[in-house]
Order: structure tokens, then sequence, then C-alpha cells
């Protein structure tokens, strides 16, 4: 039992590897947010950021190494702020479609 | 549980650390792993709502929005942005050096990673001077001076909101680094082995939540409006 370790151990390699894609991604945000892209700019700093927190998930928080149960639990969450999220912006971005009699 | 199964698991039932209720150091392991993840998801949501202010106020008066992120220096934000995902860097190290029954470096990395931590607040804490200095401050029945007169009510909402959001995840680190000191004496003590090192863990995924608000906290506040405003 002393011999076998309960959990996967994250080799440190990945550990720095993953810093520097959070690093990297910390520099692309600022610059990218400098260039005038309209309305993509929020799309593109919102992805890089969805990107850099789903790395520390998965590998900082070794959720790929987790039970599924572990997942499910995270899509739930995210599911939820969803509801929230979306379902409210729903009603705020229609108010003014609507115009009756 | 039968006789044969509890002698083939001798060592294992009586590590100290063992709760009664657990079957072995594993189940319980993945079990205080679970509970952390399901505070957690409650957690995203407690953010969500503020996240669910800032998006409704930034819907409404874009422009005041954009105007007063512009006038957020972006240097401190961002060189935050890289201390805490050192910090996270060292946090996982921690954990590593955790698995691997290093308490040297446990304790290292665990005084690192506080380090940081409390080097970022110490940038937060310029920032928040920064904005009394300027007038940036809503209520508290000081002055909002914001140069752009036309937008200063708006901009007081992001203020607002700005200070809402810094705050909570400032108040997290704080918690974060009350957790930390406790583990360094439970490292110490030697409470910590290779066996059971799950506190280690669930404190570690704890920091690394606090640095995911952040990467979002990070462009949403301090980044939307430079593209339009150069400041």
């Amino acid at each position: 039992m002393a011999d076998h370790s309960q959990h996967h151990i994250v080799p440190k390699s990945t550990y720095y590897l993953i810093f520097t894609a959070l690093m990297l991604g910390t520099g692309l945000t600022w610059w990218i947010a400098t260039i005038d892209l309209g309305a993509m700019n929020n799309v593109i700093m919102l992805s890089i950021a969805v990107t850099k927190a789903t790395l520390v998930i998965l590998f900082f928080m070794h959720v790929k190494y987790s039970p599924k149960l572990t997942g499910t639990v995270i899509i739930g969450a995210v599911f939820w702020l969803l509801i929230m999220l979306v379902m409210t912006m729903n009603d705020y971005f229609t108010r003014d479609w609507l115009h009756f009699g | 549980m039968s006789n044969a199964a509890s002698v083939a698991h001798d060592e294992q039932q009586h590590h100290p650390r063992l709760a009664h209720h657990f079957e072995s150091l594993e189940q319980q392991t993945d079990s205080s792993l679970f509970g952390m993840w399901i505070f957690l998801a409650t957690e995203i949501l407690f953010f969500g709502g503020a996240l669910m202010a800032y998006m409704i106020y930034r819907r409404w008066y874009p422009d005041a929005f954009a105007l007063a992120s512009s006038h957020i220096a972006i240097l401190p934000g961002a060189i935050n942005t890289a201390v805490l995902i050192i910090s996270s860097l060292t946090m996982a190290l921690a954990v590593h050096a955790a698995q691997t029954g290093e308490r040297g470096k446990i304790l290292f990395f665990i005084v690192v990673t506080m380090i940081l931590g409390a080097a970022f607040l110490g940038i937060k804490g310029y920032e928040y001077y920064e904005k009394y200095a300027e007038g940036f401050i809503p209520g508290l029945g000081l002055e909002f001076r914001f140069p752009e007169p036309e937008y200063a009510k708006n901009a007081q909402i992001f203020f607002s909101i700005y200070f809402v959001l810094t705050g909570l995840h400032a108040l997290h680190m704080i918690v974060g680094l009350g957790l930390m000191t406790w583990m360094f004496i439970w490292v110490k003590d030697g409470v910590i082995d290779t066996q059971y090192y799950a506190p280690i863990e669930i404190v570690g995924l704890y920091w690394h939540f606090v640095d995911i608000v952040w990467i979002f906290l990070f462009p949403l506040l301090y980044l939307i409006g430079r593209h339009v405003h150069h400041g």
C-alpha cells in the first residue's frame, strides 16, 4: 500500500509548460486590448481568458487526472452560471425590440 | 467490514488522520476533494452574481464603462496578473512536493506562494490609493472627480463594481494566506505525509480558483476601453 500513490503525480515539466502558456496568454490579452477590433476585442479577450481558466482547471487543479465526478461538478457549475448570465442578458438585449401598440 | 479485510488494510486503517466513517484514506481524500469542488461551484455562482451586475450595467452604459476603464493604469494590473500566475505555479509545485514527500520543498513553496500573495495585495493597495488620490472613489462622502463630467454619474457605477469585485477577490486572497499559514504549521508539525496530503491539495484548489477569478477580472476591468481611449 505504501508504494502506490493515491493520485496521479503530474510531472513538473507539465506545470512549467502550462505556466508559460498562461504568461503568453496574459501578454496576448494586453496586446489585443491596444488594437481596435471593435466588438471582436471582447470576444478575443474573453476567449483567451476562458482558455487560460481551462488550462488552470485541467492541469494545475488536476481535473484531467481526477474522477469523472469532478468534471461533472464543474460542468454543472458552469452550466448554472450560464443559465444566469445568458437568460438575464436575453432579457436586457431584447427589451428595445418590443413595441406594442 | 470483515476481519480479513481489516487485517489486509491494517496499516491504512490506523493512519491517525483517517476518520472512522471512511473505509480508506483514498476514499477520504476523494470525498474531501469532491466536497471542495462543490464549494468552488458555489463560489463560481457567488462571483457570477457580481459579474451579472457588471454585464447589465455595461450593457446600459457602454461608453461610460469603456471611458472609466481606460482611466485605470494597466501596468499594476498586468504585474498582478503575472504575480498570481507565478503563485499558482509555486502552489502547484507545493502540491507536487507533498505528493513526493519532500517536506522542505513543501514549506519553501508555501512560503513563496504566500510572499507572492502578499505582493499582490500590496500592489492592489497601491492601486486603491491611486484611485483615492485621483478622486475615483464612489460614495463615502468623497468628491468623485471624473475628467469627463458628462460621464461622471455612470462612471461611478463602474468604479463601484470595480471595488466590489476586486475587494471580494482581495478578501479571498487574505483567506488564502490564512489557509496557507495553517498548512505551513501542519507540514512543520508532521501532520502532512505522503499518505495524507489532501489538505494541501484542497488549499491549492482554492488558490487556483482565486487565480481564475483574476484571469477574468483583469480584461473586464482594466482593458475594455483601451482600444477606443488611448490613455
